[in-house]
């Protein structure tokens, strides 16, 4: 084996340190720390975050993670298996879709076991509430009570009690690291390449495992619930390794973000019953989905309101509707929705007990990523062999269990659940690899160059300005709606701004926290794998879930009920397609 | 819309000679504007090097809280306008070591945290294919508890932690309470004895700053006055 500290012997910016850890995690969401919960109980493990622990995305989750507890009322794994299906307009593999449904339960109690402070059922039990789509009797019956929860605050519960777990795990973690390359070679992933955000310096992460929970990339779009944190560098770095990734034109907007401000209003507002209505006083939900109202799932709720706007039915014509939930009263309200009543006042200056909430559909999350097996193992073609050592799961991954459209309340569970099982998988693997992998001596090579360049760029353009302008343009013409001329106009000004971004311009200079530096390579990042989502949409000419092509309006098994893989190679996208694995469900007209 | 001044303190490790400084910049401020959208204007369209910590702009992930007029609270959750001043003075969190501008070091936050043992202690294994029961009256108990984001604000206008170091801080005891309140954790003597010391609750002299600089409206002195209960109780009996 080759002593890493060769790796020194680099010009410019220089190599601070080599860190040694049996595994190596990326996000310190639920994914990244839920891994680190279970290999930790036998090996040594370090987690890197761009942020502090808590401030993990995840936390800004609200109304539940889905399991069929059946603490309320009747409930089954088969029924919470159709509906998932069903909600992804059948492209989730149906094989991954089981595994989720069926550990659900038992994922949900261990956090409770960890401490996690659910709001409880009189019986002391875990309590549980209704979400779009999740059903009763296979699609059947009404809205079912499946969604656990504390109060409107669970991704936060669930975020801290997990770092708390770790912590008395003994977990190390690299907190305000921001990851800069992944080291694989030869199909075997050795390491990452992280720059110190605080102190400066690139450091690199020599492991026998790594695993990616590096989360979703809202901010590509204007108008997003994400925080700024979510810019998906995760996905760009896994395409620099030479990796390709699955379904990226899957996007979800969340039908209920607060006006101009994007921030997420919980579904679990309509869970509790509140209506949807347009500007002309209307529960307008009754024309898109008279059975399921606003308790039809994410995309149909969103394009509803999306044509209701278009149509001229906004709020006095403007670019929102009203999510009406007053007639809960003040007790209900303050005890089972504090946050959004906080959330509604703090940032609109709106009292919902007694005015409605003026709300948008919202950049919400990814349905697609790194292509993963069902134990977390990232796939080198997208289909069968796994990259050895290299694992992905939460937003960032695609097993794919939400295929084109998401359920509410399954993103908590699948990060959870497969970060899980990713742990659970690289304990085997380091159980037979007791090996380390040879580092390469230019393991750093492009992270270094990339920061010594960004460091030396002297163009005219802004970071701000190109990143504002990527972002009106993902909106604009990736959104909700898309057809075959928007997204062709849109691949030339992804290319526009590909070369504005190399005559930018980065005002700071110093090394310690340098955030100018770092926002400037997310930028690099965001850009990258747009194309991806654009070309994708491009191609796929139908639509299903969330993918809405106004040319192509009705969804298209014979010819797209497949997965699409792409990988980047120089200037060009790749393309590669797999089937959809169905297992006990047959796609059929889905009506809501 | 305003046009408001901001005088902000900058302070660059990489420029010791210029040392700390206060940097005016002056907006034109629409409504609606949280103080965080003004600071991402200032260093997205006029000078980048300006920096300060940011993500969930929402009000629940912590980072950019920092010291707006004197007061502590989240950039985020502030409405520039509403604090009705031509002039807005911004500062980093006081007490904590400043990394760069407007960026503190968590150091003292993650160490008083670690002090409490921070992670629920149990020795009874849990139920199998069950949770553990926990009556909604039970649960309620940990309401102002278990909010806590780990902004730091309120640590940060302690003058026990101005004093003393080495103080474990307000947001750590709210975490101790926060286990020692939950009727599923059966160790609470681990997270109270290692703060049962002149660094940990006695050093609290119940001024109530952490209270008011809350940006969760959370009450760290209430939970500080409920583990001293604790503590005397457990001598005594």
């Amino acid at each position: 084996m080759k002593d890493p500290e060769s790796i020194h012997d680099v010009e410019g910016v220089g190599i601070h340190s080599v860190h040694r850890h049996d595994v190596v995690i990326i996000g310190a969401g639920l994914a990244g720390m839920r891994a680190a919960v279970e290999a930790s109980e036998e090996f040594d493990v370090a987690v890197i975050s761009k942020v502090f622990p808590t401030r993990s995305h995840s936390g800004g989750a609200q109304g539940g993670i889905a399991a069929s507890l059946a603490n309320e009322e009747e409930d089954h794994w088969e029924w919470h298996m159709f509906d998932t299906i069903k909600g992804s307009d059948y492209l989730g593999d149906q094989d991954a879709i089981e595994v989720l449904v069926r550990e659900a339960p038992a994922v949900v109690r261990e956090f409770e076991h960890y401490g996690c402070p659910f709001s409880r059922t009189p019986e002391g039990r875990i309590a549980q509430r209704k979400f779009g789509g999740h059903t009763k009797d296979f699609g059947k019956g009404g809205p079912v009570l499946r969604s656990c929860y504390a109060v409107d605050r669970t991704g936060h519960a669930l975020l801290h009690t997990l770092y708390e777990i770790c912590i008395r795990n003994e977990v190390r973690f690299y907190s305000e690291f921001q990851a800069m390359s992944l080291i694989v070679r030869d199909g075997v992933c050795r390491g990452v390449v992280a720059w110190d955000i605080i102190n400066g310096g690139m450091h690199v992460f020599h492991a026998k495992t790594v695993m990616f929970g590096t989360g979703g990339y809202g901010k590509v779009f204007k108008i997003t619930s994400n925080a700024m944190a979510n810019t998906g560098d995760g996905l760009s770095l896994v395409l620099k390794a030479g990796l390709p990734l699955e379904d990226m034109e899957f996007v979800q907007f969340h039908p209920t973000g607060l006006y101009l401000q994007g921030i997420l209003v919980s579904e679990a507002v309509r869970g509790e019953g509140g209506y949807l209505i347009n500007g002309k006083g209307e529960r307008f939900m009754e024309k898109y989905a008279p059975s399921k109202m606003e308790l039809a799932p994410r995309d149909l709720v969103s394009r509803s309101i999306q044509t209701e706007i278009n149509e001229g039915r906004g709020i006095n014509g403007e670019a929102y509707v009203h999510v009406d939930i007053r007639h809960l009263g003040e007790e209900k309200i303050m005890k089972q929705l504090p946050q959004i009543h906080e959330l509604a006042w703090k940032f609109m200056g709106i009292d919902c007990i007694k005015e409605p909430i003026p709300i948008q559909p919202t950049g919400h999350y990814s349905m697609g990523g790194i292509p993963t097996n069902i134990d977390g193992e990232v796939l080198f073609d997208g289909k069968k062999t796994p990259v050895k050592g290299f694992y992905a799961a939460g937003e960032c991954a695609c097993v794919s269990v939400h295929g084109g459209n998401r359920l509410g309340t399954n993103s908590l569970l699948e990060a959870s659940l497969f970060g899980r099982r990713c742990g659970k998988s690289i304990v085997r693997f380091l159980r037979e690899n007791r090996d380390w992998p040879e580092l390469p001596a230019d393991s750093a090579k492009t992270a270094l160059a990339e920061v010594e360049w960004l460091f030396k760029t002297n163009g005219t353009e802004k970071v701000g300005e190109i990143r504002d302008d990527l972002q009106v343009l993902m909106t604009n013409k990736c959104g909700i709606f898309r057809d075959k001329g928007t997204l062709e106009e849109l691949t030339g000004d992804l290319k526009k701004l590909e070369e504005r971004f190399k005559n930018i311009k980065i005002d700071d200079k110093s090394e310690k926290f340098n955030s100018d530096l770092l926002e400037a390579s997310e930028l690099g990042h965001m850009i990258e794998f747009c194309e991806l989502i654009v070309a994708g949409a491009l191609a796929r000419e139908e639509s299903r879930g969330a993918h809405s092509r106004t040319d192509f309006p009705d969804r298209d098994d014979k010819k797209w009920l497949k997965h699409t893989l792409a990988w980047k190679e120089g200037e060009k996208i790749r393309f590669d397609y797999k089937p959809v694995t169905i297992t006990r469900f047959q796609p059929q007209e889905r009506k809501y | 819309m305003a046009m408001i001044t901001f005088k902000i303190n900058r302070y660059n490790p990489d420029d010791e000679k210029r040392g700390h400084f206060v940097q005016e910049y002056q907006l034109d401020v629409p409504k609606g504007y949280t103080v965080l959208d003004c600071l991402n204007d200032i260093k997205w369209k006029l000078d980048g090097t300006l920096t300060f910590r940011r993500s969930c702009r929402s009000g629940i992930c912590g980072s950019c809280a920092m010291t707006m007029n004197g007061v502590n609270n989240l950039a985020c959750e502030t409405q520039a306008l509403a604090l009705n001043c031509d002039t807005i003075a911004i500062e980093p969190l006081r007490g904590y070591p400043v990394v760069k501008d407007l960026v503190v070091s968590l150091d003292p936050i993650v160490r008083g945290l670690m002090a409490v043992k921070p992670y629920l202690m149990t020795k009874t294994p849990p139920p199998t294919d069950q949770e553990r029961l926990q009556s909604p009256e039970e649960r309620e108990k940990l309401d102002g508890l278990y909010e806590c984001i780990l902004c730091g604000s309120c640590t940060s206008s302690c003058p026990s932690f101005w004093a003393d170091k080495e103080y474990v801080g307000p947001h750590a005891f709210l975490k101790a309470y926060r286990f020692v309140a939950d009727t599923r954790d059966e160790c609470p003597g681990e997270h109270l004895e290692p703060i049962d010391d002149k660094h940990g609750l006695w050093r609290c002299h119940t001024i109530f700053n952490c209270v008011e600089a809350c940006p969760k409206d959370l009450n760290p002195t209430k939970a500080i006055a409920e583990l001293k209960k604790e503590l005397v109780r457990g001598k005594l009996g």
